[in-house]
């Protein structure tokens, strides 16, 4: 006896509830040429290290924005300007795997200024600015490893928070790792932020216990001064993880009064340990960024505050930890498990005001699982990651192994709706979903396995997203679409609150680059010994200067271009043969230098690179380069010859 | 300690509402609710690809002794479950390990109004992990993807789960098979 086959053959998940007036998915998702989209969507690109940026409902990608890896395309990593942006503790890192944006907020909603990320590899959190979509600061997190359990973003913006995935030696040293057990710790960072700049702090650490600080979210609203991170490795395994962290029933989330914290550490609390890490800021006005060191942290023992940290005791290695926008409801994902965790904020406190713990790990004291069980979602699915809410007292959640989104009803637990997702998703984002006025239109799915969803293109397929109506009683599914790289998870927001910000040229007049030229009368080729700085212009359709002689083999020549151009939309783009970097893409009013080394006698040429006029093609440039032991001296032109 | 199947297919109705009030008031069971027509042309199940290492469920498929098995997975509606990237740890009784229940019980089973009894027992047959029979041996009992745990036992060299004996292993591309010689009951109340 075999499955019952019934196949609904038209486009599979339509809602039939709303008859007449639903309207196809096509028609959703179709954005007429030149109409723009609602939303502004970043999805996190993973394991390429950037962030990108798309419109909703369509699906169109907008803009890689550079974050934490190199991008030769518009010379992040590459050109002296943003090299700076990438040093940390170990030196220069071309890369990085950028996990979970979160938008900043005002009064607990979306105020569209900035979005973070998180870098998990070299713990870092990164801040973009959205009148540029630049990344304008990293700041790298010490005692940290696997920089996971980050960067969410309290109600005010006050602190942007992140958690460290592995438990590492604290201060580091060279010791057995089996002695992993007591020995190794966890630390949780809060970071603050500053109300007008976005400028970011590290204010204090917390030094926990050694398990694994996997997710985490602010609490909101009437948990506003709470943050929450889910924990699992409560067994301090160091070693085959995959059994020896998959042994005790219940992991904790870790609960923690940062205000009480914060508090303390304004008195003059916690201890200011010595520790090495890069605060990098882009300057917008000198175009470009510097990297400074900072040497200290105030680190908080937790038996030091007491009242302040608790954890809750929650099954199976839990994963996603998720608020509502009430702020009441702290869901848990046990990754193992079928069922759904659901603490209540008010019983947590309740059990903490009457001390009703149930023991203690390395002094943190562990409430009754009973005492703050709010309720289970029985049996809702397989492999339960993540939940956003729509802000109409409906939660999402996505079930990895079951690979389907599964909506259910806050307070009564009961499951609404199930879609199948393709395939195995992980993430879920609704826009506003982390804040208390989600925007319960759209629910984006981020997959983890793609395999047939596309044309294949050999063993590496792009990992595929997917949109859902949510306005229904039933979700909808609308459109499939690639990202890049492995969106971890990501922020929507309304267009109209960031469009009116965007910004369309620099302000040449403001530019405050060092090695600005800001009129054809400041070009000029200076030599210091083997060092050749040339200070060159672009406008429509030629370079200043574009001759240049005196070069010799052995020089390292730096190339700084100012674009003359004020007008939107018109960058000019350089490279030079034979350079050993990216091309430069330099927008108006922006200065921008790469570096030379000539290593070959010649007359080599140069030329943009980025389609800028009718005469771009015309819009090239010669060096010469002659014997190191040559006498030529400098000399440089623009249409010499012809006067 | 060993319920009989029947025994347990007579209280598993109740079950579902009896033990929603047992953690907290409000739970509700929610696998009914959603009964959702499932279409048999999507998903990963139904991809076409000969290159990759079978997954757990073609190993089944392709097994002659495990076709009441696969027919009951199918009954179920979990094919699409069983390919996933997993890691899943599927432990598959025999075509005599499914005889060797009372007469009737598969054919019960196998009725569509029976559909979620089904999957119960399945998802008792299935952990998210990959464990040979090596790393079994450190575990004392195992969460199964029904949410009950099943206990693992070590006599002399051989590894039994919930008192079925591991026969043979048989490794898959997204995790193991591990052929039991009975049929798994999960147990009536949560441990």
């Amino acid at each position: 006896m075999i499955a019952v086959v019934i196949t609904s053959c038209n486009n599979g998940n339509s809602s039939k509830s709303k008859g007449a007036l639903s309207s196809s998915a096509a028609e959703k998702v179709y954005i007429a040429p030149g109409e723009h989209d609602e939303f502004y969507a970043f999805l996190s690109g993973g394991f390429s290290g950037q962030l990108a940026v798309y419109g909703l409902p369509s699906g169109r990608l907008f803009k890689v924005i550079p974050v934490f890896s190199v991008d030769a395309e518009k010379a992040y990593g590459f050109n002296e300007e943003t090299k700076p942006m990438l040093n940390t503790s170990h030196g220069f890192i071309p890369w990085g795997d950028s996990h979970h944006p979160d938008m900043s907020q005002t009064n607990g909603e979306l105020d569209g200024r900035w979005i973070f990320i998180n870098e998990n590899n070299t713990p870092r959190i990164a801040r973009i600015d959205l009148t540029t979509f630049e990344t304008v600061e990293i700041l790298e997190i010490p005692n940290s490893a696997g920089n996971h359990s980050s960067s969410y973003v309290t109600d005010n913006t006050e602190y942007v928070i992140a958690g460290t995935r592995f438990s590492i030696p604290i201060p580091q040293r060279d010791m057995p790792i089996k002695d992993y057990k007591g020995n190794f710790k966890g630390t949780l960072s809060f970071i603050k932020v500053d109300p007008e700049s976005g400028e970011m702090d590290l204010k204090f650490q917390i030094l926990m216990p050694g398990f694994n600080y996997d997710k985490a979210h602010p609490g909101r609203g009437k948990s506003h001064g709470w943050f929450f991170y889910t924990t699992y490795n409560t067994e301090e395994a160091h070693t085959l993880l995959e059994v020896n962290a998959s042994q005790n029933d219940k992991d904790f989330i870790a609960a923690i009064n940062w205000k009480k914290i914060e508090a303390y550490v304004n008195n003059g609390g916690g201890k200011k340990i010595a520790a090495n890490y890069a605060h990098n800021v882009y300057d917008e006005s000198t175009h470009s960024a510097t990297s400074t060191m900072k040497k200290e942290v105030i680190m908080v023992d937790p038996a030091d505050v007491p009242g302040a940290i608790f954890f809750l005791p929650t099954p199976k290695s839990p994963h996603g930890c998720d608020i509502d926008p009430s702020g009441e409801y702290i869901v848990a994902s046990g990754k193992l498990s079928s069922n759904l965790t659901i603490h209540s904020f008010t019983k947590m406190l309740d059990a903490i005001e009457n001390e009703k713990f149930a023991g203690d790990a390395y002094g943190i004291p562990i409430l009754n699982f009973e005492d703050i069980l709010a309720g289970v979602v029985e049996q809702a699915g397989l492999g339960p990651l993540h939940t956003e809410f729509d802000g109409e007292g409906n939660a999402y959640t996505s079930f990895f192994i079951s690979s389907e989104v599964v909506k259910w009803k806050l307070g009564t637990w009961e499951v609404i709706d199930r879609k199948p997702t393709f395939y195995s998703v992980g993430h879920l984002m609704i826009p506003g979903g982390n804040s208390q006025k989600p925007f319960g239109k759209y629910l984006v799915a981020m997959n983890k396995i793609t395999k047939d969803r596309y044309l294949p293109t050999g063993p590496e397929v792009t990992h595929s997203a997917q949109l859902y109506d949510i306005t229904g009683d039933k979700m909808e599914l609308l459109l499939d679409f690639p990202t890049v790289g492995e969106p971890h998870y990501a922020a929507a927001i309304p267009a109209d609150l960031i469009m009116k910000n965007s910004k369309k040229i620099y302000e040449l007049e403001d530019n405050n680059h060092p090695h600005v030229t800001k009129t054809p009368a400041d070009v000029k080729v200076i030599r210091n010994g083997n060092e050749v700085r040339i200070y060159m212009t672009t406008i429509r359709s030629h370079f200043n200067p574009d001759n240049i002689e005196g070069i010799k083999v052995g020089d390292k020549v730096y190339f700084h271009v100012t674009n003359l151009e004020q007008d939107y939309d018109v960058p000019h783009g350089i490279a030079m043969i034979g350079a050993q970097t990216s091309e430069l893409l330099i927008m108006p009013g922006q200065t921008e230098t790469f570096i030379w080394y000539p290593k070959l006698v010649g007359v080599w040429p140069f030329y943009c690179t980025d389609f800028c006029s009718a005469l771009h093609q015309e819009m090239t440039g010669y060096v010469r380069v002659s014997p190191k032991d040559s006498d030529i001296g400098l000399s440089w032109g623009l249409g010499e010859d012809d006067e | 300690m060993k319920p009989t199947l029947t025994m347990f297919l007579s209280i598993f109705t109740v079950l579902l509402f009896v033990s929603c009030n047992t953690d907290a008031k409000k739970q509700k069971n929610t696998n009914q609710s959603t009964t959702s027509v499932v279409d048999k042309t999507k998903g990963q199940a139904f991809i076409k690809d000969d290159g990759s290492t079978p997954n757990v469920l073609q190993i089944a498929i392709g097994s002659p002794d495990h076709t009441t098995l696969v027919a009951a997975v199918q009954a179920a509606d979990l094919e699409n479950t069983l390919v996933n990237a997993g890691p899943l740890m599927v432990f598959a009784p025999t075509n005599a390990a499914f005889d060797a229940l009372p007469e009737g019980t598969v054919a019960n089973l196998l009725k569509p109004e029976n559909k979620n009894a089904l999957a119960n027992i399945l998802k008792y047959h299935v952990t998210p992990g990959n464990y040979s029979i090596k790393l079994l041996k450190k575990f004392k009992k195992l969460g199964q993807a029904n949410n009950q745990y099943v206990t693992v036992e070590v006599i002399g060299d051989d590894v039994y789960i919930g008192g079925a004996k591991i026969i043979a292993s048989i490794k898959a591309g997204n995790g193991i098979v591990h052929v039991i010689d009975k049929v798994l009951l999960p147990p009536t109340k949560e441990n």
